[in-house]
């Protein structure tokens, strides 16, 4: 049936002209349009809570609360928080670039479950709008860890609401990990060997175990608080006989390995960008692949360095300590065999390979400052401070996000069929590492010297500091800015591109189009060779067998 | 605005232990930091595509040797850390005897501060220099958090559970007294001042009473207190140590650090968490040979009184209880 649609007009069928109603885009089942549909939803509420930042970042640009009162500046960085880690990050690259690439990258037509794809989206959009009802509806103040017993027994506001909110969006992410790992098990084509995976593809695997693992735990814990808050059953209450650390216990069983969540797919962006760019395999593939394995392993093991000081026993907070150690090293790993692909490779600076730069000199200061708040000692003066703050930052804005800018910039063409213009993307690349490091850079200052996270006024010595991170944040709201111009001026006026613009490796850009056919691939292609395979530019990566008789009619044409 | 500071002061002991830490972790930070930034962009340079003057054929998809190496360096350099930072950590959390003790209460939003003279302050702490210094925080509603950056300590301020931190502050001067947990709309103006005086001045300070705005002079120490407690709006003595009391409840002489059997067969050790809960919630730990029938005071005492009453109690630890045990 689609061979024939293909032949009736000037333009070849691609997912998006196959149809083009609201209908057709909101009860898909393409796993490319989902990709599309979770792209929009989360650059919304990545606007909304850029939007809570820029009023914290001007509340803070002087010592004494002047511009907002308390409970709104508690306010927006309760919004800034629940919105950028549940709405933004968590389902930042998973939910659109892998929905979007995944399937292409192992040979599939599209995910293992497309329905529960579609639903995993409308749990998404059904909990982001509940908790933004909440957050409009008077707002909450409890910060996006609802600590109890604030949380469960002192917060006014819509509390239970944005729970539920997160709670749905818990269940769109358990769902997404089910489909990737069903997916990526089940689905591979014929070839597509374990080890000849791209590792954005092992990164994905990794991710979605933790998805799967934890976010129930997270879902549950948050709904206790629920319950304690309209029922006035005593779980974390003292006052009621419940225990407040226990709280924590179960939000950062989940919390933390979600920081895995957050950065381990854009550690297999920065993989596929960087082999891309520098025209070579991926340094030490193996191990790049099994550190992925290795942090979601080990990453939930690790919570409770988020307790050293809340009078847990010094022997957990050693074994916790140790542990975090140990999860820092497949970072590491990761980190020299990508400087090691760079090597004697023969790279091209282009934009995304200049946010992939970026996402190395801000990941790896976020990384490094990681050892500061793993070490038990200086854990104690730090913790709750901006150093913390400032770490969080580096390793999910200037990691996570960076990836994710990368990612956007790499898959573009093959999503919009268009180029955008590279001097505009590389200018706002720079804008944002520059941007960044005046923002959070001077905030490891202040935390060193005790300033604590979520102040809304300060002693008057750390006015100059403050001040710059906020004249910082101006700089990086205009380096997003930029992208969301001129990539939206592409899509109309931008130049059309080719199938693969990078000369890249790879199933999604050696087969298939720009625009992607609805079904990926017309036929189910042989994989003959690795991920990454620059160094054999003759040998394709994937051939296809005879085409069956019944076909020869219909389209004939090969990738 | 232009007077900037870089660094906290450092005004205690174990300040100074972790700020070496602090600066051996971030010197190797800035080393490994610089490498990767500046190595990733030198490489990225020198290997551009248009450069055909270097050497690629030579290139190799893995190597053991490097695997190996960038494992096992950042490896034993990270235990290294772990193993010294895991000693100090037990230098200001675990058990140390002869400190000077301070009870601290956090509550929404103000620090209480309680010395054993009886002296109270509010969002001040006056301490001694050159003197080990035991603080047991507590919180009366939400978790706070009792962070003093000069001396690079924090306790959390946990509701139902004492915490306890120890420091010995060297440099006299007056230091940031922050909330680090956050504890609702007045979180940020949760602070106050930590002044250390010279071991004299603050024998002078504690003799008089009330130095600064914050204290409040109370001429009976924290025991006196807890003794008025006793007898007063506790009224804890109608049945302990009352021998005309109709009903029967345990001796508290002699109790206080001293193994104690329950009802149902558990032994525990009488702390301060142990008296606390069993003045809150009697019913939980119930003696051996008792019935459970004293009422809860949750709600009744407050949190200061209760480290009053405590601190009564430890009082007659040195006392043989009436009948002998």
């Amino acid at each position: 049936m689609a061979t024939i649609t293909a032949q009736t007009g000037t333009e070849r069928i691609n997912y998006l002209n196959v149809r083009t109603t609201v209908a057709s885009w909101l009860l898909t089942l393409d796993h490319k349009r989902i990709g599309i549909l979770y792209l929009l939803g989360i650059t919304l509420f990545f606007f909304l809570g850029s939007l809570a930042a820029a009023a914290i970042r001007l509340e803070l640009a002087t010592p004494k609360g002047d511009l907002m009162t308390s409970d709104t500046y508690n306010k927006m960085f309760t919004i800034h928080g629940v919105l950028m880690i549940f709405f933004f990050l968590i389902p930042s690259i998973p939910a659109s670039f892998g929905n979007f690439v995944l399937p292409m990258m192992i040979g599939a037509r599209d995910v293992a479950f497309p329905r529960l794809n579609l639903l995993s989206w409308y749990f998404y959009m059904i909990g982001g709008v509940l908790a933004t009802i909440a957050l409009l509806k008077g707002g909450i103040d409890t910060g996006w860890t609802f600590y109890t017993p604030y949380s469960s027994a002192f917060a006014k506001g819509e509390v239970s609401l944005a729970i539920v909110g997160v709670f749905l969006v818990g269940f769109s992410s358990i769902f997404t990990g089910i489909n990737f790992l069903v997916t990526i098990h089940k689905m591979r084509a014929p070839g597509m060997t374990w080890f000849r995976l791209p590792l954005f593809v092992w990164a994905m695997y990794a991710t979605s175990l933790i998805q799967v693992l934890g976010t129930p735990v997270v879902a549950i814990t948050l709904l206790l608080v629920a319950v304690e808050r309209t029922f006035g059953i005593g779980i974390f209450d003292p006052n009621r006989g419940g225990d407040p650390i226990l709280f924590q216990h179960l939000f950062w069983f989940y919390s933390h390995p979600a920081v895995y969540i957050m950065i381990l797919p854009g550690m297999g962006v920065i993989s596929e960008v960087i082999a891309t760019f520098s025209r070579r395999r991926v340094f030490g593939y193996h191990f790049v692949a099994f550190s992925s394995l290795a942090i979601a392993i080990i990453g939930f093991l690790v919570w409770g360095h988020h307790m050293f000081s809340t009078g847990q026993s010094i022997y957990a907070g050693i074994v916790f300590s140790f542990l975090t150690f140990l999860v820092a090293i497949p970072s590491a790993i990761k980190t020299f065999n990508w400087m090691a692909t760079i090597w004697k490779g023969r790279v091209h600076w282009e934009a995304p390979m200049i946010y992939a730069l970026g996402f190395l000199g801000l990941f790896v200061i976020g990384g490094l400052t990681g050892l500061h708040l793993a070490s038990l000692a200086t854990n104690v003066h730090l913790t709750d401070t901006y150093f913390v703050v400032a770490h969080f930052h580096y390793v999910m804005v200037g990691g996570a996000i960076m990836a994710y800018m990368a990612a956007l910039h790499y898959w573009w063409p093959k999503m919009t069929g268009r180029m955008y213009p590279q001097s505009w993307a590389k200018l706002a690349a720079l804008m944002v590492f520059v941007g960044f490091n005046l923002t959070f850079f001077p905030q490891f200052i202040l935390g060193y010297m005790g300033m604590p996270r979520r102040y809304h006024s300060y002693p008057e010595e750390w006015w100059a500091l403050n001040l710059l991170s906020s004249a910082g944040a101006s700089i990086l709201g205009l380096g997003y800015l930029l992208p969301a111009i001129y990539l939206v001026w592409s899509l109309k006026y931008g130049r059309i591109a080719e199938k693969n613009p990078w000369g890249a490796r790879g199933l999604e850009w050696e087969v298939v189009d720009t625009l992607p056919h609805p079904h990926n691939f017309e036929r189910t292609p042989i994989v003959t060779r690795p991920a990454y395979d620059y160094a054999h530019p003759e040998e394709p990566t994937a051939i296809f067998p005879a085409p069956r008789p019944a076909y020869v009619g219909g389209g004939g044409k090969d990738g | 605005m232009w007077n900037i500071p870089f660094f906290p002061p450092t005004a205690s002991k174990e300040g100074e232990a972790i700020s070496t830490l602090y600066w051996t972790i971030t010197w190797l930070a800035i080393f490994f930091g610089a490498i990767v930034l500046f190595g990733a962009i030198y490489l990225a340079v020198k290997y551009r595509a248009s450069n055909e003057a270097v050497r690629r054929d030579d290139a190799v998809e893995t190597d053991l040797r490097l695997e190996l190496g960038w494992t096992l360096i950042p490896l034993v350099l990270a235990l290294a850390i772990f193993g010294w930072s895991a000693k100090l950590y037990g230098d200001i959390y675990a058990p140390r005897e002869g400190a000077y003790e301070v009870f601290v209460v956090g509550k929404q939003w103000m620090w209480h501060c309680q010395h054993p003279n009886g002296i109270r302050e509010n969002n001040e702490l006056h301490l001694p220099a050159g003197r080990l210094v035991k603080v047991t925080v507590i919180s009366q509603d939400v978790i706070h958090a009792f962070s003093i950056p000069a001396f690079r300590v924090k306790r959390d301020a946990v509701p139902g559970r004492y915490n306890t931190v120890y420091f010995t502050p060297t440099q006299p001067g007056k230091y940031h007294l922050f909330c680090t947990e956050y504890c609702g709309t007045k979180h940020s103006e949760m602070i106050g001042w930590v002044y250390v005086l010279p071991s004299e001045e603050f024998q002078q300070w504690l003799a008089k009473g009330a130095g600064g705005a914050g204290a409040a002079a109370v001429g009976l120490s924290l025991e006196e207190q807890g003794k008025q407690v006793f007898e007063g709006v506790g009224a804890c003595n109608s049945c302990h140590m009352n021998p005309n009391a109709a009903v029967k409840a345990p001796d508290l002489r002699g109790l206080f650090g001293s193994k104690v059997k329950l009802a149902d067969g558990r032994t525990v050790v009488a702390d301060e968490a142990y008296i606390r809960e069993s003045i809150l919630n009697p019913g939980a730990k119930v003696v051996e040979g008792y019935q459970p029938v004293m009422p809860p005071y949750q709600g009744v005492l407050s949190e200061e009184q209760i480290i009053q009453l405590t601190a009564y109690i430890k009082s007659l630890a040195k006392e043989q209880p009436a009948g002998g045990k």
